[in-house]
């Protein structure tokens, strides 16, 4: 008994640890990779080549004031960026690294994956709620209507892997896999790779914070570490996304030679690095074009995927 | 009727007045909806410096906008009637930072007709090969900061790349980078360095395939069409009511460029295309310019032939205590942002009487309204970036 439950906590403790670790060190990844591309170098000065910066940050959060506006809700104010952090990290659970490494292993490991992203956005709103700032609210509105529409698309895109795998257990769904399911189920990828564009929040769909009109939007109004909260949870639900993307449709930890964790670990920077890429190239759509494009379009796709998956599977 | 609240309400149904139509009333009291005001600016990162709009929107639609000025207002106007012809010069620069020469032009221009000198012929090719490089350098920045508002972040870097280039050209020319103050009453205030021609000449060979990288981002780009076609349009007729000039009412189909419609310096005698479209958008505007970039980049090939050539003076004989004959006059240049002009009203002292400047950065800056309304919020961004703004020259 005892000894189980310092087992688990080992592997809570690895998990997290690595975790927040990689966050972190995804913005640095995140600045050298843009910056490459935009012939410059990105951070340098911190330690050889700028490794250190990720630390240097941290501290330098940390030790920001606090700043509270006059006009905000301060119970709210100061919940909300924990919302956002504990539904990311708590994510984490059920990914599994390897056919033996996770935490938690629980028969509807997909269905909590989407169910606490969801809560998620609870942060978000309140966020921009909270801050008594028109820009913030401006903020905080846009990302309650972009994060559900695109949580559904989300959904349905998982929808057609879902019913060939016939579980969701993420595990399982590995397991399931004898050549990724990307070869079955290739627009239910695309528009998952979309929907997570929008789920997190990034370039072409950084609306909510659309640094540019809004001001960095919901969390205009934050400073020092409730302002790493936040940044901490966007790189955070990154890394989910990109974990589910490895799991779902290219068949996880499963790969030849290398060990399982190695595989899972190259392909999520596959998608971490296809992620910041499409940052460098794109510029971002407008708020009504980004909600049109969910529903008039993708919507209509993702229900046929699922309606053509179906038959296909009647058929065989 | 309208009722103000329950009680009265409550009051007029204890009457007995028709429940209907008071229900109806009081419904549309309680539902009232209320315009959301949005202060944007001075300090936002997308308003270009510190230009102030108000906006009343309804959702993210915008209903109304006012443009606030004077955040920036240095009284340029004014204290040139307390400086010599001369010494007005450096404060020229300080209009529109991001092309100083074009501003430097203006001026000297004006003076020149005003006072009848002859610009040796040197001169005037020097001047136009620095007044372009200017447009260049001045239209990539517009090109970096429109591309960054609407988030397209690498665009940014590889214009400042380029725009390097040129602030190291104006360095070797001048010593300075932003502020050249290199143009002179009569002249230019020297000959080129060495080795400038041949630098000059290698920015113009590496430029126009540069400009393909950002065409590469940008040209066909679905997302920047998304955000720019069919974005705030103004018609021709209504842009020149406004008294839109240069690259923005170009954009509207108007074939107006003061280089070609009324020539001044050399330019009767130079190869170059005026570019105009008619898409009346933020697309066509963005079009213009980027024309724009590649012809300025062949009359600078031009003028480096020319000067090439032909050595000779840099600067007519005036005076250093210049005194201009009584009168007045107009003189306006092609700046990069549109029409540059100076009004000038000499009573034949050392100082000019007064100095009025038609900047075409706020003359522009007046049909922003006009652009936005019954747009979003992020069409303003768009809006403000494709009508090329700079605050010193609108607060002057």
């Amino acid at each position: 008994m005892l000894h189980e439950i310092g087992l688990a906590l080992l592997r809570i403790i690895v998990v997290f640890g690595v975790a927040l670790l990689f966050v972190a060190y995804l913005t640095y990844l995140e600045r050298k990779i843009i910056g490459h591309m935009q012939v410059r170098m990105g951070p340098m000065r911190v330690g050889p080549h700028g490794l250190l910066q990720p630390i240097a940050d941290g501290l330098k959060l940390f030790f920001k004031e606090d700043i509270v506006p006059y006009e905000a809700y301060k119970l709210t104010f100061y919940v909300a960026p924990l919302i956002c952090l504990v539904c990311a990290l708590v994510l984490f659970a059920v990914i599994p690294v390897s056919k033996s490494f996770m935490i938690t292993r629980i028969n509807i490991g997909l269905l909590y994956v989407l169910s606490i992203a969801s809560v998620g956005v609870l942060g978000i709103i309140l966020a921009g709620w909270a801050s008594g700032s028109k820009y913030s609210l401006l903020g905080g509105l846009r990302s309650a209507a972009q994060m559900f529409s695109y949580e559904i698309f989300l959904g349905f895109s998982l929808m057609g892997p879902l019913m060939i795998a016939g579980s969701l257990d993420l595990a399982k769904i590995v397991e399931v896999q004898k050549v990724p399911m990307l070869i079955y189920q290739p627009v239910a990828f695309v528009i998952y790779i979309i929907a997570a564009l929008g789920e997190i929040n990034r370039v072409p769909f950084d609306l909510p914070e659309a640094e540019s009109e809004l001001v960095a939007g919901f969390h205009t109004e934050y400073s020092g570490m409730k302002f790493a909260y936040f940044f901490l949870a966007e790189y955070a639900n990154m890394l989910v996304v990109s974990a589910i993307a490895t799991i779902v449709f290219l068949a996880g930890w499963k790969g030849p030679f290398l060990p399982g964790w190695v595989w899972f670990l190259i392909k999520l920077f596959a998608f971490v690095y296809f992620f910041i890429w499409v940052r460098a190239t794109f510029p971002r759509y407008r708020y009504d074009q980004f909600m049109q494009i969910g529903w008039k379009i993708m919507l209509p796709i993702v229900l046929a995927n699922i309606v053509v998956t179906g038959i296909v599977m009647m058929l065989i | 009727m309208a009722v103000k609240d329950e009680k009265q309400f409550k009051e007029l149904f204890a009457k007995g007045t028709s429940l209907g139509k008071v229900e109806e009333d009081v419904m549309r009291e309680a539902f009232k909806t209320q315009d959301l005001w949005v202060n944007m600016g001075p300090q936002h990162p997308s308003t270009h410096g510190v230009l102030r709009l108000i906006l009343a929107l309804q959702g993210e639609r915008i209903v109304d906008m006012e443009v606030v000025i004077g955040y920036l207002h240095r009284g340029t106007e004014k204290l040139g009637e307390f400086k010599t012809y001369h010494q007005f010069i450096p404060l020229t620069d300080r209009l529109d930072y991001i092309a100083a020469n074009a501003m430097n032009h203006g001026y000297v221009v004006a003076v020149e007709k005003l006072a009848e000198i002859e610009v040796p012929e040197r001169a005037e090719y020097i001047r136009v090969l620095m007044a372009e490089l200017s447009r260049i350098s001045s239209h990539l920045l517009w090109l970096a900061t429109h591309a960054l508002d609407i988030g397209a972040m690498t665009v940014f870097l590889y214009c400042f790349r380029e725009r390097e280039m040129i602030l190291d050209l104006f360095e070797m020319a001048t010593g300075g980078r932003l502020t050249t103050t290199y143009f002179r009453i009569g002249g230019v205030a020297d000959d080129l360095p060495e080795g400038f021609i041949d630098k000059c000449k290698e920015f113009c060979e590496i430029f126009p395939e540069r400009v393909k990288d950002y065409d590469d981002l940008l040209y066909k780009n679905r997302i920047w069409l998304s955000r720019t076609v069919n974005i705030a349009k103004i018609s021709a007729e209504k842009g020149l009511s406004l008294g839109l000039s240069g690259p923005s009412i170009r954009g509207s189909g108007v074939n107006w460029d003061l280089r070609r419609s009324n020539p001044y310096s050399v330019y009767d005698k130079l190869d170059f295309e005026v570019a105009v479209f008619d898409g009346c958008d933020v697309y066509a505007r963005y079009l213009v310019r980027r024309k724009e970039m590649l012809e300025s980049c062949k009359i600078v090939k031009q003028c480096l032939e020319w000067l090439e050539k032909n050595p000779g003076p840099v600067r007519a004989k005036v005076p250093k205590v210049f005194k201009p004959p009584v009168g007045e006059v107009y003189a306006a240049v092609e700046a990069p942002k549109g029409e540059l002009g100076y009004y000038i009203v000499s009573d034949g002292s050392t100082r000019p009487y007064r100095i009025k400047i038609r900047a075409p950065s706020f003359a522009n800056l007046m049909s922003l309204p006009e652009m936005c309304k019954g747009h979003l919020v992020a069409d303003v961004i768009a809006a403000i970036g494709s009508i090329d703004i700079v605050l010193g020259e609108v607060d002057r």
